[in-house]
């Protein structure tokens, strides 16, 4: 086995070679290049964490407009809906006065129509009593010569009348 | 892969050759295949890592795998540490990354070159113990330096019974200096071992090949390529979990130092 048949003769200048190499990689690499590619990723990391924040941030700002929009959105909508119904109401109640008034009216005009059909009604009644009764009076003196006064016959001819 | 007498020999990989001879004040340092693998391993890490550099804030495919490298590290110690372990994740991450890039660049079929060849780095004891004595040297430095002479009560386990006294501490003691032991042969003979049963299944291949009766090609190299296939698949999973193993111990080991358990 070389390793243990060559150590005598080959031990110093593995040792030496060996540690200008290896101090060469602890010093150069170690200590010269690993910094700086550590540094690099520590500052990606904290590029990416600060980005994050910053996107964090700004999805709670948009989320903040958002909510206020909703709010704006939804009293409109009630102050709108406030306003339909007033109108809504305004206008029934103006139906319902115009309605009453031309009820009143037409309520009026009805009894003013019965009264007028009532009052010519009685009129032509007394017409026909008079009437009827001069026919009568005729009638009577014409068939049997009695003479009946006109005051009979009116109240026959009411009688007759009332009987139908 | 050397064939002396048609043999080929498993062991052969791990010889370490001179490239250039070197010395200093008496001491043989010379460069060596196995000082090419390591700075073959820091060149790979290193361009891998300037992949990461590009610092966008949308990352392309390679800086992701940076971060990913880098995240699977810094994971692993804040877990096994918690928040104080930010200082450790560059030893964490160097033994883990040179672990891992050692490790497959002994997988890497450098063979396809005339002459050339993969050396394992983390094969070799030497270097596991290094990186061992590195993980354990820090785990007592900080210890030591942040808890001072209280760092002893590792040994003492919360509730243990005053009548186990005479025996917990020692135990504890035996395992704490036993890891940088566990954890360099834990490396270097994982290493060893996948890296020894694939050269001996591509010696079977080949021996197989050549051999001068033509059935022992479809009966040895056939069976012999396709389990081959499958172990070298497992030799990449070992890798990965090695260097895994190696870097997940030694940032508990740090916790140990850092919260005294």
């Amino acid at each position: 086995m070389p390793q243990i048949s060559q150590i005598l003769a080959t031990y110093a200048s593995q040792f030496f070679w060996l540690l200008i190499v290896f101090a060469l990689i602890y010093f150069l690499i170690g200590k010269g290049i690993l910094p700086k590619v550590d540094a690099a990723v520590d500052a990606r990391d904290a590029k990416i964490a600060s980005d994050l924040a910053a996107a964090e941030k700004v999805r709670g700002e948009a989320e903040g407009l958002e909510g206020a929009w909703q709010a704006e959105l939804t009293q409109t909508r009630n102050a709108a809906q406030a306003e339909a119904q007033k109108a809504k109401a305004k206008a029934q109640k103006d139906a319902e006065v115009r309605l009453a008034k031309a009820d009143a009216e037409i309520a009026a005009k009805t009894s003013e129509a019965e009264a007028a059909i009532a009052k010519a009604r009685a009129s032509a009644l007394s017409g026909l009593e008079a009437v009827a009764a001069d026919a009568a009076q005729d009638i009577v003196a014409k068939v049997s010569g009695i003479k009946v006064t006109p005051a009979q016959a009116t109240q026959a001819v009411k009688a007759a009348l009332i009987n139908g | 892969m050397a064939s002396e007498g048609g043999k080929i020999d498993p062991m052969h990989q791990f010889m370490i050759e001179p490239i250039v001879p070197l010395n200093l004040a008496g001491y043989d340092i010379s460069f060596t295949n196995s000082s090419l693998f390591m700075i073959l391993v820091m060149a790979t890490i290193w361009v891998f890592m300037l992949g990461g550099m590009k610092r966008q804030m949308v990352p392309g495919r390679w800086q992701a795998a940076v971060e990913g490298v880098n995240g699977f590290v810094n994971d692993m110690v804040s877990t096994s540490v918690g928040p104080e372990g930010k200082k450790y994740v560059p030893l964490v991450f160097s033994l883990f990354m040179f672990i891992l890039v050692a490790n497959f660049m002994g997988m890497m079929p450098f063979g396809i070159v005339p002459g050339g060849h993969a050396f394992t780095v983390t094969s070799h004891l030497t270097v596991t113990a290094v990186l061992a004595i590195l993980s354990f040297g820090t785990v007592l430095v900080v210890g030591f330096w942040k808890h001072k002479l209280h760092f002893f009560s590792l040994f003492v386990p919360h509730g243990t019974p005053w009548w186990l006294m005479w025996l917990i501490p020692f135990i504890e003691l035996f395992s704490f200096l036993i890891r940088p032991f566990s954890l360099a042969l834990r490396l270097f003979v994982a290493m060893t071992a996948g890296h020894v049963l694939m050269k001996v299944l591509a010696g079977f291949v080949i021996n197989g090949l050549n051999a001068d009766a033509a059935w022992v090609a479809p009966v040895v190299s056939l069976p012999a390529f396709i389990l081959m296939i499958g172990i070298t698949m497992l030799e990449l999973l070992v890798c990965a979990i090695q260097a895994y193993v190696f870097a997940l111990l030694t940032s508990l080991y740090i916790n140990d130092a850092v919260n005294l358990h």
